[in-house]
């Protein structure tokens, strides 16, 4: 709306100036309460200890220091061993690339048959699936155990054969199993409705030329989907970076923790004088990916949670 | 050549070639790349789900048990419903959800709606403050867990930096208070989801037709007026959606009850989600767990199966 220039403020009540310095006001103190939990959390993971005990959470450090970063790399206690939660970030990274990867993959696919190539009842598909997206996942937490506890004895079953157990009961392969499982609705509902909107024209002038199924989507479809893509990629890894639950029921203990549970337990580890600096810092290493995803790419992941968020 | 497997007339007599192996396969391609998804979702969803319905009738302790016994588990839940002195576990549950639930939605769209019409207004600098907002949201529930469980903290966190500040009176201690714990849950899910509303709104906000606002200014309405009879009324859609989101967020909430309060003193910062992970995996209950991830499974179906289903009607014109 390009009002104007002589009318004032058009949806600003009472006097202009007034109304202005309110606006900014409320703004600006809303940006400080969302911006505080985060800076106190930086600020004291860059304190030594004994400035946390005797001193202000707003204060500014007087002795900058690392070390509780480096401390929470390499030598944080969770549970009983104290090796940092360097091993849990990397099991974290290797869930999360795969099933980023493979859920991404096949929502492109089914987006691509549920809006190119329709067949009756593949709206019931797309709804069952969707639907699948908003479940609590109480509701199949119990059974899944149960299942990737047959995966595990299979897995034993292999060992004794071949002397390999191909992943079978491997905590960090059951959960990408379970993140692929459970993310496939959002993949499938992002792609399904972007591809929605892509000229079916394309598709039948390609198919004319003789294009098969999947030349069709990899010389059209893919090469036009990046926006989408990105869109995915930054939902799933967020979703399965930050994800606990799961995390928790299938590899909630030993070294084969994610990063979350991890983190959880060291806050929760109670040997001797609590390091609030190295829980802090274990936080802000632990919240780094996905807000270092958020600063890069900050516009496709709104588009992404919007995705989600407004369906159809 | 595939002639004798074309012997199902009505195709083969339509089609002037007879249909090649390789037209054939790639007709039923699309359906084969399709149907592994579908068969995942159809077993590890609805299978699962019709699973735990089946323990929930059963006698599961410890482990699964699959003699189905009779609904003793909906009983005992039914009976801790009433049980509010002491409360159970499942009142706690409960009562916490209705609280968290109403609590959260409504401050989550208050401040959201509100932030979203303050950046609406030919903001300078819009472009710094709305990420500032929505950044929580790329944050782990554990993450904010332990951040507001420090800035809550009374001997170290908020209380000690106003006491310093010489404001010794100030006194706030909910983190630890069996009655207020929930609260503090309430706090830090709407630092964290309300930015996210307020995308969702001021998205709504850009997409309303600036021909309708003029036409409303030149009948003299008040900047209040506009918004109230007109602006936040064709923002309903967003209403819904933004609703539906948060309330089923509000549901599914587990982690952070877990990072923020570990359950809180006994168990009184529960949610349904926390109750059934417990009796589940701790307290050798199955059958009542499963009974209770029903009970939630019901309640979420209840918002989201016509909202979907409108949905997608609509879509489908």
């Amino acid at each position: 709306m390009s009002t104007a220039a002589t009318t004032v403020a058009p949806r600003a009540p009472g006097s202009p100036i007034i109304s202005r310095i309110v606006i900014y006001g409320l703004l600006g103190l809303f940006a400080l309460v969302y911006l505080i939990p985060f800076f106190v959390m930086l600020l004291t993971s860059l304190k030594p200890m004994p400035e946390i005990q005797h001193g202000n959470i707003l204060a500014l450090p007087k002795e900058p220091t690392l070390d509780p970063w480096i401390r929470a790399w390499g030598e944080a206690c969770v549970g009983l061993t104290c090796e940092g939660i360097h091993g849990y970030f990397w099991n974290s990274i290797k869930m999360v690339v795969p099933a980023v990867a493979i859920s991404t993959l096949l929502g492109a696919l089914n987006g691509y048959v549920l809006t190119k190539w329709r067949f009756p009842g593949h709206r019931l598909v797309f709804g069952l699936m969707l639907f699948a997206c908003f479940i609590p996942f109480q509701a199949v937490l119990l059974p899944m155990a149960t299942v990737l506890g047959t995966f595990g004895q299979f897995g034993k079953t292999l060992i004794n054969l071949t002397g390999m157990n191909f992943g079978f009961g491997n905590p960090t392969v059951n959960l990408v199993f379970v993140h692929v499982v459970y993310g496939l609705g959002f993949t499938t509902l992002f792609f399904r409705n972007y591809y929605e909107a892509f000229p079916t024209e394309l598709i039948k002038a390609a198919m004319v030329d003789g294009a098969g199924f999947f030349q069709i989507f990899r010389r059209i479809l893919l090469p036009n989907s990046l926006p989408i893509i990105v869109v995915t990629v930054i939902y799933q890894f967020t979703n399965i970076w930050n994800d606990f639950l799961f995390a928790s029921a299938y590899a909630g203990s030993g070294d084969v923790m994610p990063m979350t549970v991890a983190l959880n337990n060291v806050v929760n580890t109670s040997t001797g004088v609590v390091e609030y600096n190295v829980n802090m810092a274990a936080a802000m290493i632990a919240a780094l990916p996905t807000l270092l995803v958020y600063i890069l790419a900050g516009r496709y992941f709104v588009r992404g949670l919007m995705a989600g968020a407004v369906k159809g | 050549m595939t002639s004798i497997a074309t012997s199902n007339g009505g195709a083969a007599a339509r089609t002037a070639h007879r249909p090649s192996m390789r037209a054939r396969m790639q007709e039923a391609l699309p359906k084969l790349v399709l149907a592994p998804s579908f068969a995942i979702t159809l077993v590890f969803v609805y299978g699962f789900i019709l699973w735990t319905i089946y323990l929930s009738f059963t006698n599961s302790k410890a482990f699964p048990k699959y003699v189905l016994t009779d609904a003793r588990a909906y009983q005992r839940l039914w009976r801790w419903t009433f049980e509010s002195d002491p409360p159970s576990s499942w009142y706690t549950s409960i009562t916490n959800m209705a609280i968290f639930g109403v609590l959260y939605v409504v401050f989550a769209l208050a401040i959201g709606l509100l932030l979203a019409i303050l950046l609406d207004q030919k903001i300078r600098g819009e472009g710094i403050l709305r990420p500032i907002y929505l950044y929580p949201m790329a944050l782990s529930f554990i993450v904010t867990g332990v951040a507001w469980k420090w800035f809550l903290d009374p001997g170290l966190g908020l209380e000690q930096t106003m006491h310093q500040w010489g404001w010794t009176s100030f006194h706030f201690d909910w983190i630890k208070n069996k009655d207020y714990v929930i609260y503090t849950v309430v706090i830090a899910g709407v630092w964290q989801a309300s930015g996210f509303v307020m995308a969702m709104f001021l998205a709504g906000l850009r997409g309303i037709d600036g021909e309708i606002i003029k036409a409303s200014q030149i009948d003299g309405a008040s900047p209040f007026q506009l918004y109230r009879r007109i602006i936040i009324p064709l923002l309903r859609p967003v209403f819904l959606s933004a609703l539906i989101v948060l309330a089923h967020m509000a549901i599914k909430s587990y982690d952070l009850v877990v990072a923020l309060t570990s359950g809180g003193p006994g168990g009184s910062a529960w949610l349904p989600s926390n109750f059934m992970y417990e009796y589940t995996f701790k307290r050798n209950e199955m059958a009542v767990g499963s009974a209770s991830a029903v009970i939630m499974l019901a309640t979420i179906s209840a918002i989201i199966v016509p909202y979907l289903y409108s949905e997608l009607r609509e879509k489908a014109r």
